[in-house]
């Protein structure tokens, strides 16, 4: 294996900035929670390079005159949405220690933007283990039944076109073909899930407290289309067809991403890097 | 009496509004802490825009001064857009700070830092949704005491009914002082209400209470007199000077934005106060004396800003920072020591000379040369005479062939139009002058393609300046030189599609002009333009020119002044300015010599390099210049790594 290999510091007089090349690429999946939510992507994009520095991530930069840390973003979940499962790939120019990244990273960054898991890039590209999303949405003021209803309505159709306001002005999409589950839940049967995922190392004085009355929670297993389904759009096609409209803004949270198996789950991103990982550990033990 | 966050009510307004991020709060370094254990609470607003506010270093120091007190809280508050103002009136939800979402009534003090005048407006706003009376004559004991600064508190008259309080001059330890006599008048039980707070802070003689003096007119509409109404007030107030930046050096942590914001970069400010001696710069004029940091001040603050806030850029801030004894060695060791690390240097420097392209070659060491700045003000040398900015146009032509030698292909100058005693021709010059500085960068490059900006802004005569007298140029008069100078530009068409000019009409800086000058009679003047939804003054999509013209109609031309009188009348030497009893230091006497000697065309040397020329401020203020060299020295000097300003040996596989 080629865990001890160094990079090399190439002599380049002509070049403006010489950046050492990348040796190890790692790949992380975090979170956006509570008021994180309301980062839009280059919020993240620049929160997180800031972080990388400040925990002295050794990175790899571009060549050029306006180089850049080597960082890529595999999809980023809209404005006003959290997520567990958002994704980033990183080069560096040292070997480093993918548990201790994690740590020092997720540290680095605000509360809310938290570092979940960190591994050491297999072969195969990230972005190709990824099709489709498990968001849950959350809609305060609306009642299981009601939201029941309205999503048999939405899965008993063939289509259902909704407007979207882009940079380009308005576009209609069609959301059904992208919706490959949904269900609903009550927010009372989820709230035990809800304390374990609580981070409970950080202080977090204003996120969202828990809404007294229960209410519907649409779960969903929606896939990657061009242009992109998001959970506003899923909720106006709940609006087209069961004209439900919920009386204050819907909190919806990215559970996961993944590729769909036949089964209609989510495969793990990450397992190819783990199993690759413990392959090579469970080698370099037996060397020892 | 706890304080309830508001936030759970501002986050069902989020999802409507444009850039929710800047509501929320949660950046980087910065600190909420428990009201209840907490004696002295002070909100400090910057009214602007959160992008523009949050970078600001003066609410970034106080911020971070005031929280290091274990009994003291400081939380920060920024304008609201109109899109959250309207949600919030509608939804009843008050003006809030962003680090605890408390609601800006249940402070102690509310201090906002005005940069510019043309925040008043949403000094307004902020009052009203936080349900603060505007007027301080309105105010009880439950509500904040409203203190101002920042450079416009050097003229606070045109806001005097709407702040309780002002202060002039460095705050660092100004707040405190202000902490302690609030936090000793609450331990006492809060003795003679809000009245003998007010005079307790008035005795020092430091802090300005507007509505314990009298503004007496004469006839004409000028002031008579301006005296205290009560005992224990001082006859003048005096601003306060932070000598020896070393020992205070903030901003340690600074506050890194979730959102985008102006300056997305982190500040050191390498000195304060500048005696180059530009007439027509307010900041030069009352920051006086010239005090540094020293290099290894500056050094440290860098490596610990670094760590802090991982930051790509970090700016040399100052107002003529080249000017620093010790720049060439400050420039040179950092570049050294963050080599390889992408950490970059601006050194926002405009003097004219080869020095300061040597130095801009050294900070873009490692990075693209795209644009080089100078300032010379003036289009002809003799403006530039009247303005004492001393640069000739063969120091500038030798400076900017330099730069265009050393690989940088655009020179951005900057301008000012409607200078006392201008002319249309001192302004045209303006267009031989870029043009000069296009055929010698093509000489010295060797290429057709080099640029030129031309960039120039309305001049606002400010008070403590030796142009406070001086009439303010006429919005028309300024158009027109800017339009025939646009003309002059494009006339040599090789040269001109090579030469970009930027620059703004004329009214805004008119209303500027009115805010900076004005008096007590001119509160009206801000408080109907608001009530007619004035915001955001300073941005030119929010502001209405006709607005202000239609509420001076109103509410001044009653009182027998107007418009043209506060800003296109020449002051005579007697006249009581508005700002008379406000103590900047600079002797008055002095200041209007200068403006004859402006008026004579005649120059005026730095300080710090030829005799005192008796300005009057280190006397007055019993302080002295502080400058280099110190020598010491940069420390450590060798390179701290790869790919970041910060080793962490905790990453590396053992």
């Amino acid at each position: 294996m080629q865990t001890c290999r160094r990079g090399v510091a190439l002599s380049r007089k002509d070049q403006p900035n010489p950046s050492a090349s990348a040796v190890q690429k790692l790949r992380l999946r975090y979170a956006k929670r509570g008021r994180l939510r309301f980062t839009s992507h280059r919020d993240v994009a620049r929160t997180f390079e800031r972080a990388l520095r400040r925990a002295g991530v050794p990175m790899a930069y571009s060549q050029g005159f306006n180089p850049h840390p080597k960082v890529s973003w595999i999809g980023a979940s809209p404005t006003g949405v959290a997520s567990e499962a958002e994704y980033v790939e990183v080069q560096v120019v040292e070997q480093i220690d993918p548990v201790a990244l994690r740590a020092a990273l997720d540290a680095a960054l605000p509360p809310g933007l938290d570092v979940l898991e960190v591994v050491q890039a297999s072969t195969g590209s990230l972005p190709d283990r990824i099709d489709a999303s498990l968001w849950r949405i959350e809609l305060p003021g609306v009642s299981v039944d009601a939201l029941r209803a309205a999503v048999a309505g939405l899965l008993a159709v063939e289509q259902v076109e909704v407007e979207r306001l882009t940079k380009d002005g308005k576009r209609i999409i069609d959301v059904r073909p992208a919706v490959m589950s949904a269900e609903v839940v009550s927010s009372h049967d989820l709230m035990i899930t809800e304390s374990e995922q609580s981070d409970a190392g950080h202080v977090q004085p204003d996120d969202w407290t828990a809404s007294g009355e229960p209410c519907g929670i649409l779960v969903t297993v929606v896939r990657q289309t061009t242009p992109a389904v998001r959970p506003d759009d899923v909720l106006s096609a709940l609006r087209v067809v069961a004209d439900l409209v919920p009386p204050v803004p819907a909190r919806a949270t990215r559970l996961a991403q993944g590729r769909l198996d036949d089964d209609g789950r989510l495969a793990d991103p990450f397992a190819q890097d783990r199993a690759t990982e413990s392959a090579v550990e469970s080698g370099e033990q037996e060397r020892d | 009496m706890s304080v309830e966050s508001v936030f759970p009510r501002l986050e069902a307004l989020l999802p409507r509004v444009s850039k929710p991020v800047q509501y929320v709060g949660g950046e980087l370094n910065a600190t909420v802490k428990d009201w209840d254990s907490t004696t002295v609470r002070w909100a400090l607003m910057y009214p602007d825009a959160y992008e523009v506010g949050l970078p600001n270093q003066g609410v970034m120091i106080l911020y971070e001064v005031l929280n290091e007190q274990p009994d003291v809280l400081a939380e920060r508050t920024y304008a609201v857009w109109p899109d959250l103002e309207a949600l919030m009136r509608e939804h009843n939800v008050p003006q809030f700070t962003v680090d605890g979402h408390r609601p800006l009534g249940a402070f102690d003090l509310l201090g906002v830092s005005f940069s510019t005048e043309l925040g008043y407006t949403n000094l307004l706003t902020a009052l009203d949704l936080g349900g603060i009376p505007l007027h301080a004559a309105d105010r009880t004991d439950e509500h904040p005491i409203v203190i101002a600064g920042g450079h416009a508190a050097f003229n606070p008259e045109p806001i005097a009914d709407f702040i309780d309080a002002a202060v002039l001059g460095d705050g660092e330890e100004a707040v405190l002082e202000v902490t302690d006599i609030v936090r000793a008048w609450k331990a006492e039980g809060r003795p003679g209400g809000r009245d003998e707070l007010l005079t307790r802070l008035a005795e020092t003689g430091g802090v300005y209470i507007p509505r314990f003096y009298d503004v007496e007119y004469l006839p004409d509409g000028r002031i008579q007199r301006v005296v205290p109404n009560r005992d224990r007030v001082p006859f003048r107030v005096f601003k306060r000077t932070t000598m020896d930046l070393d020992a205070w050096p903030y901003p340690k942590q600074p506050l890194v934005p979730l959102a985008e914001s102006v300056h997305e970069r982190m500040s050191v400010e390498i000195f304060r106060g500048c005696t180059r001696g530009c007439r027509f710069c307010q900041a030069g004029m009352i920051t006086r004396p010239v005090r540094e940091r020293s290099i290894e001040g500056i050094g440290a603050m860098i490596q610990k800003g670094l760590e802090a806030t991982g930051f790509e850029e970090v700016g040399l801030l100052s107002l003529s920072s080249a000017d620093h004894s010790e720049i060439a060695e400050i420039t040179k060791g950092l570049a050294d020591r963050y080599e390889g690390t992408n950490t970059s240097l601006s050194l926002p420097s405009t003097r004219v000379d080869a020095f300061n392209v040597d130095l801009a070659n050294e900070l873009s060491r490692n990075g693209r040369r795209s644009g080089l700045t100078f300032a010379p003000e003036g289009g002809s040398e003799r403006i530039r005479r009247v303005i004492n900015k001393m640069v000739s146009q063969e120091d500038l032509i030798r400076t900017v062939s330099a730069a265009y030698s050393n690989g940088w292909r655009q020179v951005k100058l900057y301008f000012m139009c409607g200078l006392p005693t201008e002319t249309d021709e001192d302004v045209l010059e303006i267009a031989g002058m870029a043009q000069e500085v296009i055929r010698a960068g093509r000489k010295a490059s060797g290429r057709n393609d080099v640029r030129c900006t031309i960039s120039i802004g309305g001049f606002v005569p400010k008070p403590h300046t030796p142009f406070q007298w001086a009439a303010q140029c006429a919005p028309d008069t300024v158009d027109s030189r800017l339009r025939k100078l646009r003309e002059a530009v494009n006339s040599d068409r090789g040269i001109g599609r090579n030469i970009g000019m930027r620059y703004h009409d004329g009214k805004p800086s008119l209303i500027e002009g009115l805010l900076s000058r004005g008096d007590r009679r001119v509160g009206r003047v801000i408080e109907r333009v608001w009530a007619e939804g004035g915001r955001f003054d300073g941005w030119s999509e929010h502001f209405s020119y006709q607005r202000w013209v239609d509420a001076c109609e109103a509410e001044l031309v009653p009182l027998g002044v107007d418009l043209a009188w506060f800003t296109t009348r020449e002051r005579e030497e007697t006249e009581v300015l508005p700002w008379d009893h406000l103590d900047s230091g600079l002797d008055k006497e002095w200041l209007w010599a200068d403006w004859q000697d402006a008026l004579d065309e005649r120059e005026q040397d730095d300080c710090r390099w030829t005799p005192c020329f008796d300005c009057g401020v280190c006397p007055a203020m019993n302080t002295d210049i502080q400058v280099g060299p110190s020598g010491r020295t940069l420390l450590p000097i060798s390179p701290v790594g790869k790919g970041s300003p910060v080793r962490n040996p905790a990453l590396h596989l053992s």
